[in-house]
């Protein structure tokens, strides 16, 4: 019998290693790997919490294709004007340089959840021992007749920021006098629960200083949205006869575009429109149906860790998650990466892992220091993330309480991309 | 959003001041300004650093001056820089604090109007023996509202736990204590944190964000983060 030394080292570095981390380290490599799929409100706050309190003891690689990164959150301020586009883009260099964090700017194309490994566009393959995924949205094919990413030039989404909300504030600037605004208002669940109504409100306060006689419709396919008394109350206080919402009870489920024509038809009403701003149906960033983590259109998690209910290995945050009670927000994403966080460290190195604990709050601005607010806590519970108490603005609030909730928004703002990326 | 180079704000602020500044207001009306004060800075007898410094003997002193209150890095900067306490920087600075020290961690919004602030400074003048000629004045009342049970008060906080809480804290509140739009929770006294959150519990203090957090956090959890935030730099 042969007895190759070589060999004999591995194992036995491996027995040792396996004493004290079992689950990670049985396969002889040195630090356990954490693989993040994308650098927004999830996944940049899992790599900084993971990389800055594990303090070394875990690599963590965050794989995001763009260099700089524009929050969804604000950038309605940006087309409002209340805001820069700069000021709402974010880079990756703290993030390697102060945590270590290897920041990787390429596409994943692929998870091999079997091999535990995944590929990159450009050809890298990254091992993991545990993978977060964190992708956001894409949109669901065909939702809306008429339109797809193709048309998004045309009638731009904006729902991920940056140059589609560049593209959207310079239609809107370019509308004719007493020109129309159209959005089509996306269909539950959808990220941003406020924000086509936050949206509609910046566009009116543009128009209203510069081109008051426009009109902006909206076709909604739901009956209710988020914070509508406000809304509907800030609306008819500052724009009043501008907006006109037309909900499913009227046709507004039943919606096609022609983006070449620039008309959109309600329920056989034909409009041509000067700006169209589409926001289709969504499901999960696609690399978790490429993982195959989905169930529908969003990836079921355990509420505890946020843990993938396909596979204890990989976790999905933020938008991409079907996980009970929390909106899709960013606030959401920070608050469930600090958890998912937590989990993994605790199993990949041992450190002590405390309950659950989640809160979400979603400002949004009306008008010029008119902002309002909806936000509760959650707990885990054994199917989902239960909803434990809340709060939300009232109608017929006094302007100074409105003025500090607005001012409170740029304080979040600046709050949470500390979190996330310094 | 973006903060200004501290130096250009001051600059422009000074002189956008300085055609008012020399108002001298009614120290009677000002004692009434002061209340707003009270919950972080102490004046008078006795007064100590708190949450916010003590405000005897502020006139013709140096920014960040006091050498056992931490204060913010954009205030020690700026009395590096020079910045020097008197009428027209404290006009400038009550009326927009982070204009002229741009993070700050005075979480105070500003006093918009120009005679309020000419009697708080006039209040605030009887508290300095600089210049010379200003009378010293009668203690005032100071300190924090103690209606929390000294057992509670009594409760030694885990920092290690504290900093597992504070996760959900500084999705808001910056951990590097700078204040814009959103109040500075860090190196607060024990006391005065613990005291502060158990109000918001109570539904004492009004704001409903703060009171569903703190609503859910226990007696043991509020020392916690207490005892982190104490010492967060």
């Amino acid at each position: 019998m042969t007895f190759n030394r070589r060999k004999f080292i591995a194992v036995g570095t491996a027995a040792a290693a396996t004493l004290s981390s079992p689950a990670v380290l049985a396969d002889g490599h040195g630090k356990p790997r954490v693989v993040v799929i994308g650098g927004g409100s999830g996944g940049a706050t899992a790599a900084r919490y993971i990389a800055k309190d594990s303090k070394g003891a875990i690599n963590v690689t965050l794989v995001e294709p763009s260099r700089s990164y524009f929050t969804c959150y604000f950038s309605n301020l940006y087309i409002g004007g209340f805001t820069d586009l700069e000021d709402i883009s974010h880079t990756y260099g703290a993030l390697a340089a102060k945590y270590g964090i290897n920041v990787v700017h390429d596409w994943a194309v692929d998870v091999d959840r079997d091999a535990k490994t995944v590929s990159l566009a450009g050809g890298t393959v990254l091992p993991y021992d545990k993978l977060i995924l964190s992708p956001g949205i894409d949109f669901v094919e065909d939702a809306v007749p008429g339109w797809s990413v193709a048309a998004q030039n045309k009638m731009p989404h904006a729902y991920k920021a940056g140059s589609q909300s560049e593209l959207l504030k310079a239609q809107i600037m370019a509308m004719p006098e007493g020109g129309r605004f159209a959005m089509v208002a996306p269909p539950n669940p959808y990220r941003c629960p406020p924000g086509p109504y936050e949206r509609i409100s910046m566009v009116a306060h543009v128009l209203s200083q510069m081109n008051p006689t426009a009109k902006i419709l909206v076709a909604d396919p739901k009956p209710n949205f988020s914070k509508q008394a406000l809304f509907e109350e800030g609306w008819q206080r500052h724009y009043s006869g501008m907006i006109e919402r037309i909900g499913p009870d009227f046709g507004g489920a039943n919606v096609t575009v022609d983006p070449e024509a620039m008309t959109i038809d309600i329920d056989g009403m034909v409009e041509t429109v000067d700006v169209c701003n589409v926001i289709p149906a969504q499901k999960a960033g696609r690399i978790a149906d490429m993982a195959g983590v989905t169930d529908g259109n969003w990836a079921p998690v355990n509420a505890a860790d946020m843990s993938s209910k396909a596979d204890p290995d990989v976790h999905v945050l933020g938008d991409a998650a079907a996980q009970g009670d929390m909106p899709k927000s960013g606030f959401a994403a920070n608050s469930q990466a600090k958890v998912c966080a937590m989990a993994v460290r605790g199993a990949l190195t041992g450190s002590k892992v405390f309950p659950a604990k989640f809160t979400n709050t979603c400002w949004s601005l009306i008008a010029e220091d008119d902002g309002v607010k909806v936000g509760a806590t959650y707990e885990a519970t054994s199917d989902k993330i239960a909803k434990v108490d809340g709060f939300i603005s009232q109608t017929g609030e006094d302007a100074a309480t409105r003025k500090a909730t607005y001012e409170e928004s740029v304080g979040w703002y600046a709050g949470i991309t500390t979190d996330m990326f310094d | 959003m973006r903060a200004l180079l501290p130096a250009l704000t001051l600059a422009a602020v000074m002189v956008a001041g300085g055609a008012r500044a020399e108002l001298i207001g009614d120290a009677e009306a000002g004692e009434a300004q002061f209340n707003q004060c009270k919950g972080c800075h102490q004046i008078g007898k006795g007064a100590e650093d708190r949450i916010g410094p003590h405000l005897n003997g502020l006139f013709g002193r140096r920014a960040a001056a006091h050498e056992d209150y931490r204060y913010s890095d954009s205030m020690e900067r700026a009395g590096v820089d020079g910045l020097i306490w008197d009428l027209r920087t404290l006009d400038a600075y009550i009326e927009n604090p982070r204009a002229l020290v741009s993070k700050t961690r005075m979480s105070y919004r500003g006093l918009k109007d120009e005679q309020a602030r000419a009697d708080l400074l006039a209040y605030l003048r009887r508290f300095s023996d600089n210049p010379a000629n200003i009378p010293e004045a009668a203690p005032t009342a100071i300190g924090t509202d103690h209606s929390v049970d000294p057992e509670i008060l009594a409760i030694q906080g885990d920092p290690e736990y504290g900093e597992y809480l504070s996760s959900e804290c500084v999705s808001c509140h910056q951990a590097d204590g700078s204040a814009d739009g959103i109040p500075s929770i860090t190196r607060w006294p024990e006391e005065d944190f613990v005291v502060a959150m158990h109000a918001y519990k109570d539904k004492l203090r009004p704001h409903p964000v703060m009171q569903m957090m703190a609503g859910r956090l226990s007696n043991e959890e509020i020392a916690a983060l207490a005892a982190y935030f104490k010492d967060l730099d």
